[in-house]
């Protein structure tokens, strides 16, 4: 558990328990595929995307430049100031006259009060461009994530999606943070002293330029190598993450199950993945840093050598020769700040391509660009399904050329074996996916041509997986209308009989649910969501087994509360329980993704097919 | 919506400890790397003073050799210089090398410790915390400290040494102007101190924001059909927006600290700078210094700019990783509270009869003052089935989940066969029973791995005959068998698959004692009815719990508990109850809804939904 994990085979053994997934795309964004084309691609769009990050900061950006180039020509003129007092303050002091030495040190003072304001500012701003960028970065990419379709986020998977927005979006963080001063600085005084250095002594200047083929070189190897390492870091902390995830929300089969110590040997594998991934990024950086020291330092020897030769020849004078060494430093020093950069940039350069991964991605169920209004405003709610085939994969079709026409204001239910398709059906209506084939309409238009938000008031879907948000029950129930007041929000509870439970709980509505609704029994949590689709009040409501947690007389109030509310809408219910039959229209009996019977119910039930079969089986269950 | 950071019931433990305390206590895991830390500093203060050297020997240069025309003496140091330089680079290389190593370990350590310690806190906990706060602990936070660890401490140590050393020596070239530069070192300290104390209030908030902000992805990512199904995507970004934002002012808050404080630190070493420059031109006049001299000491003092520089950012780490420890401490120093007692003996399934005993049980749920369950009295006989009855939310689930010990019965006790489950080991006794959950919990793991949960050794016959019974033999026709991973959640199968593999796995190994909540309720009449066949066989000879809704289940049963109001108030067989017990035929029965007539909610249509 300490010192590094266990020395575990690694990658095998990851893959197994993992299992295999059903989509080669399963642990990226599609356009995070391998090959040097594709890496090469994605470096090139999240150049892209962090110029358009940028793009609207152009100006204080320019500001920043300003006031960092006041600094550095500030600190630069510090050094240069205290020599020209030794140069020229000096004999005349000597002589009795402070006037030259007193006017160095007030430009001196000078210099100084501008560094500090120039500093002052540049750090601030350069905090606030830095806090900006990532906080636009940051929207786009939730706001991406919730554009993109059910089908991407389930192999996509929550933690990977947690991962870029946490983990990776801190790399970026640490270099907004704090590299790109060091940056600018380091470029600018190497410039800069590259510039005096060239006034100083022309000739010890052209032998310093030597070094220059040495770190190229260096840093060509660097790049090449630390971008690949940053990546697989990337990808190895998301995995600990998607890990992670999973195995706290699952905890309590975690632990009813024993599963602890195998979660800690797997997690222990990932852990250590990481942990050798980050490795091998520093060890690059703790070569690549060293390496630009050496070069450094072997220049000054050599520059050394030669100007003292120079010196000793009477080409130069000795000033000079101290002066240049002391510039030459100043040359070198800022290059390990600009290789920890560059580390930094590498590191997020590799986040950012896997942001830019994602924002590549384009919906699959994507907003029509130019959406169709439905007729009548809100929508009356007939529904069509037109030949539809659909599979969630397209090798393995779930419906195959489904038709099914509901008018506007009826109450289907739909029934069949689990894995017969009906929620597969249910989903297509709410366009949680668009069918492979052939059209789903609402009140005649094709539901991809609608807008979402139009779509959203129209139709709703209870899933099967109830989900509550932290929160209070009120905002809960409110997430169905948002700009519902407590009073709506209470009828809606009313209406399906959850009112009574909520106002005994400690603190009525305003009960916090905690995570996941975990506040609350699995019936209580089922009772929430249907007040909260209750409040919606849309035309088409879909129900897919809304009500299994329920004890049959709870159950029995909702269904009564039904009759009355799903009067005058189109309903979609799917229950195992024949009780909702009882006020649906009409009932439709899947088996095997094909409708195979299909009639109001007390017709089905007298015929001999498999509802009445049901029906009798059922009707012997009640009491 | 929600209170920023509600779930995240941060116990106050820093009563008034030295902002460090956290950091400190996490010395343990440095001390595997003890040696190391000891070479990189050697390493470290090596280089330090290899690159003061330089400029001395640079000195020696100009005063010596060259001013006495001695090309010997000019290639002799010029090659010392150059050796220096080389030392340098090469402990450099070692320093990093060495550190790199030594803080992932530390990290990656620290990081398995507290997983492993988050899994054996209790489902009370994990309810009330958000998983957003304890994955930025154990991402974000750790790698703060790592941070801290491998650039932080070293520099503040190394540059603590490099400016006492410079200082040394300057008071050394010349002591007056020496002891000048020293007493600069108090406006240092007292700006870095102001700056710590402001800072640390920043980070800590600032973490905090990170953790609401994972709390929010994390909770987005799981909610997202229902999400999509309202179509609130505006809303969810708007949430999203604000605490970004937040997020967002506070790092500008932090940068605004931060430059105001390095720009102050800044401004001390460049005012002893240009005192020196006009004290010291005053001594060369004076003829109390040479020229190299001053040189020398002015070049020399340039090399306390970078570590008071780096000063704000040092302090900056330090803080960030002091309230990171913080964080991490909070989670490390809950105690589990659900352990094994002293002398807890292991019950071998072989001996086990199957007699499980509620005493008096009550229970509340944790920071809740009315109890969910009261005086619970209930013998299930061994080899006997008892199902539980009640309305929704009257404690049911609360009442199985006490049997493998995810919560604490909160008085009386529970017992097998006579011991008190809290004289049981955890393991020994959460390997006797068999558990499925109301909501069926599916990993994004491979269906073997699912149903082998907590069995990893099981046989293939052993899972076969658990998918038979089960009746999810579909399992086998998925794309790669058994292999197939299933997605997140078991999202890619539909709810009644879910919820049969979820059967499957606990019955899988035959557990001596068999908790099932709910266990058929998405599932439909037929298959229920082949699901309940198979299950009556197992059922026969195992101790079992099970809540039940539907009248059709309870033929499982033998006998059946009547839970109300968070009492048993009738056990008896569901013949015999139905006939006897009002309340239990009410809460089984299909009859119209009391509510309807009898003055409850009226349920009303469109028009009573609006406001
Ligand atoms: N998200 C998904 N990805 C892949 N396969 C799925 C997914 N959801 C359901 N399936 C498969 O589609 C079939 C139909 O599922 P579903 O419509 O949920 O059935 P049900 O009639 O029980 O509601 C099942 O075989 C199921 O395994
Ligand atoms: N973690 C919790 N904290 C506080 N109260 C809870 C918690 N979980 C459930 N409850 C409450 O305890 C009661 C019993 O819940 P539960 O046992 O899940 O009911 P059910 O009988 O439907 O299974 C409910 O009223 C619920 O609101
Ligand atoms: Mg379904
Ligand atoms: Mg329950």
């Amino acid at each position: 558990m300490t010192a590094g994990g266990p020395a575990r085979p690694g990658g095998a053994d990851v893959t197994r328990w993992r299992g295999i997934a059903t989509d080669p795309d399963a642990d990226r964004s599609r356009a995070e595929d391998t090959s040097p084309e594709a890496v090469a691609r994605l470096r090139a769009r999240s150049r892209v995307l962090l110029r358009d990050l940028l793009r609207p900061h152009r100006r204080r950006l320019g500001l920043a430049v300003a006031l960092l180039l006041g600094q550095n020509a500030a600190a630069m003129a510090g050094p240069y100031l205290v020599m020209l007092g030794i140069d020229a303050g000096i004999a005349p002091l000597r002589a009795g006259d402070p006037g030259p030495l007193v006017a160095v040190a007030a430009a001196f003072a000078a210099a100084t009060v501008v560094e500090y304001v120039a500093r002052r500012g540049f750090l601030t701003l350069s905090a606030r461009i830095g806090q900006a960028v990532l906080l636009d970065l940051r929207q786009r990419v939730y706001g991406h994530f919730l554009r993109l379709s059910v089908a991407f986020h389930e192999r996509y998977t929550s933690g990977r999606m947690v991962s870029r927005l946490t983990s990776d979006l801190d790399s970026i963080a640490e270099l907004a943070g704090g590299g790109i001063d060091s940056l600018v600085l380091a470029v600018l005084s190497i410039l800069s002293v590259a510039a005096i250095l060239l006034w100083l002594d022309l000739p010890l200047a052209a032998v310093t330029l030597l070094a220059f083929p040495f770190l190229f070189w260096l840093s060509r190897w660097f790049a090449r190598a630390s971008a690949a390492a940053w990546r697989r870091t990337r990808e190895a902390v998301a995995l600990v993450i998607v890990h992670f995830v999973e195995s706290i929300r699952g905890i309590r089969a975690v632990q009813a199950f024993r599963r602890e110590s195998r979660n800690e040997r797997i997690f222990a594998t990932l852990n250590d993945d990481y942990r050798r991934a980050s490795l091998r990024a520093f060890r690059l950086i703790a070569t690549y840093s060293p390496g630009i020291k050496v070069i450094g330092n072997v220049t000054v020897a050599v520059v050394l050598c030669y100007g003292g030769w120079r010196v000793l020849g009477g080409a130069t004078e000795i000033g000079v020769l101290a002066a240049f060494l002391l510039y030459l430093r100043r040359f070198f020093e800022p290059m390990q700040e600009l290789s920890q950069f560059y580390n930094s940039l590498q590191s997020a350069t590799a986040a950012l391509e896997k942001l830019a991964g994602v924002l590549d991605e384009r919906p699959a169920v994507a907003e029509p660009a130019h959406p169709v209004p439905l007729p009548g405003g809100p929508g009356r709610g007939a529904v069509a399904y037109r030949s539809v085939t659909f599979g969630y994969r397209p090798d393995a079709p779930i419906l195959r050329d489904l038709d099914l026409a509901v008018p506007a204001g009826q109450t289907v239910a739909l029934i069949g074996p689990t894995g017969a398709g009906k929620s597969t059906i249910a989903k297509l209506l709410a366009r949680f996916h668009d069918p492979l084939a052939g059209t789903v309409t609402l009140d005649g238009v094709d539901l991809r041509e609608v807008a979402d938000a139009e779509l959203r008031r129209a139709v709703v879907l209870v899933t099967q997986e109830t989900h509550l948000f932290g929160g209070t029950v009120a905002e809960n129930i409110r997430f169905g209308r948002p700009a519902a007041d407590d009073a709506a929000v209470e009828a809606a509870a009313q209406a399906i009989g959850a009112h009574d439970f909520i106002t005994a709980l400690p603190d009525g509505y305003a009960t916090e649910v905690h995570r996941r609704g975990g506040r609350l029994s699995a019936g209580q949590r089922q009772l929430v969501a249907f007040a909260r689709a209750f409040l919606a009040d849309p035309a088409v409501l879909i129900l897919d087994e809304a009500t299994s947690s329920l004890d049959v007389p709870t159950e029995r109030l909702v269904q009564h509360a039904l009759g009355t509310i799903l009067r005058d809408r189109t309903a979609l219910v799917i229950a195992h329980r024949l009780s909702t039959v009882e006020i649906a229209d009409r009932v439709l009996v899947l088996e095997g993704g094909r409708i195979v019977e299909d009639g109001p119910p007390a017709r089905l039930a007298a015929a001999a097919g498999r509802y009445a079969a049901l029906h009798r089986q059922w009707r012997d269950s009640l009491l | 919506m929600p209170a920023e950071s509600d779930g995240d019931p941060a116990p106050g433990v820093d009563g008034g400890r030295h902002p460090l305390h956290s950091l400190w206590r996490l010395r343990p895991y440095l001390r595997p790397y003890a040696a190391e830390f000891g070479w990189l500093l050697l390493a470290g203060l090596g280089a330090t003073a290899a690159s003061i050297a330089v400029p001395l020997v640079v000195q020696r240069v100009v005063d010596g050799p060259v001013a006495r025309q001695d090309p010997a003496g000019l290639f002799r140091l010029a090659g010392l210089a150059l050796l220096l330089g080389l030392v340098e680079a090469l402990l450099i290389f070692i320093r990093r090398w060495v550190q790199s190593s030594s803080s992932m370990g530390i990290e990656a350590a620290i990081r398995a410790d507290v997983y492993a310690h988050l899994q054996r806190l209790p489902a009370s906990f994990h309810d009330r915390w958000q998983s957003g706060q304890l994955l930025s602990r154990i991402i974000s936070d750790l790698s703060v400290i790592r941070r801290f660890l491998s650039f932080g401490l070293f520099f503040l140590v190394l540059n603590l040494v490099t400016y006492l050393v410079v200082v040394l020596l300057l008071i050394r070239l010349h002591p007056a102007l020496g002891l000048l530069v020293a007493a600069s070192a108090v406006p240092l300290f007292l700006i870095s101190r102001r700056f710590a104390r402001h800072y640390h209030a920043a980070s800590r908030r600032m973490q905090d924001q990170q953790g609401d902000v994972a709390t929010l992805v994390e909770e987005t990512a799981q909610g997202l059909r229902t999400m999509k199904a309202y179509g609130r995507g505006p809303e969810l970004a708007a949430r999203f927006a604000g605490r970004a934002r937040a997020l967002h002012d506070t790092g500008v808050g932090k940068g605004r600290l931060l430059a105001r404080t390095s720009a102050r630190l800044d401004l001390v070493p460049n005012l002893t700078l240009g005192v020196v420059l006009v004290a010291g031109a005053a001594a060369v006049a004076g003829g109390g210094l040479t020229i190299g001299e001053l040189v020398a000491f002015v070049s020399l003092q340039l090399m306390l700019i970078w570590p008071v520089q780096s000063l704000g950012w040092i302090i900056a780490n330090g803080q960030e990783a002091a309230t990171a420890a913080d964080r991490v401490r909070e989670v490390l120093d809950t105690p589990p509270a659900i352990v094994d007692a002293p002398g807890a003996i292991t019950l071998p399934r072989a001996d086990v009869r199957g007699r499980l005993r509620f005493e008096r049980v009550s229970f509340r749920y944790p920071g809740s003052t009315t109890p969910v369950l009261r005086e619970i009295d209930l013998t299930v006989e061994p080899g006997e089935t008892l199902a539980l009855v009640g309305a929704t939310g009257c404690g049911k689930s609360t009442l199985l989940s006490l049997v493998p010990r995810l919560h604490e019965v909160s008085g009386g006790r529970i017992t097998l066969d006579g011991h008190d489950l809290r004289q049981l080991r955890l393991a020994s006794l959460r390997r006797l029973v068999g558990v499925a959950f109301e909501e069926p919990t599916l990993f994004s793991m491979s269906v073997w791995e699912n149903l082998t949960l907590g069995r990893p050794d099981a046989g293939e016959d052993e899972v076969r005959a658990a998918l038979a019974l089960a009746q999810a033999d579909f399992a086998y026709e998925l794309p790669w068998g058994l292999a197939t991973r299933v997605g997140e959640q078991g999202l890619s199968l539909s709810g009644g698959q879910r919820q049969r593999l979820a059967l499957a796995r606990a019955v899988l190994g035959r557990p001596a004692l068999l908790v099932l909540d709910d266990p058929l309720s998405a599932l439909d009449v037929h298959t229920e009815a082949l699901v309940e066949a198979a299950l009556k066989r197992v059922l026969r000879t195992t101790t079992a719990l099970l809540v039940v809704h539907r009248p059709s289940t309870i033929a499982l049963a033998d006998r059946v508990a009547l839970l109300e109001g968070g009492r048993v108030t009738a056990v008896g067989r569901h013949s015999e109850l139905l006939a006897t017990v009002p309340a239990y035929r009410a809460v089984l029965s299909a009859g119209p809804p009391p509510g309807a007539t009898a003055g409850g909610p009226t349920p009303g249509g469109r028009g009573l939904v609006r406001s």
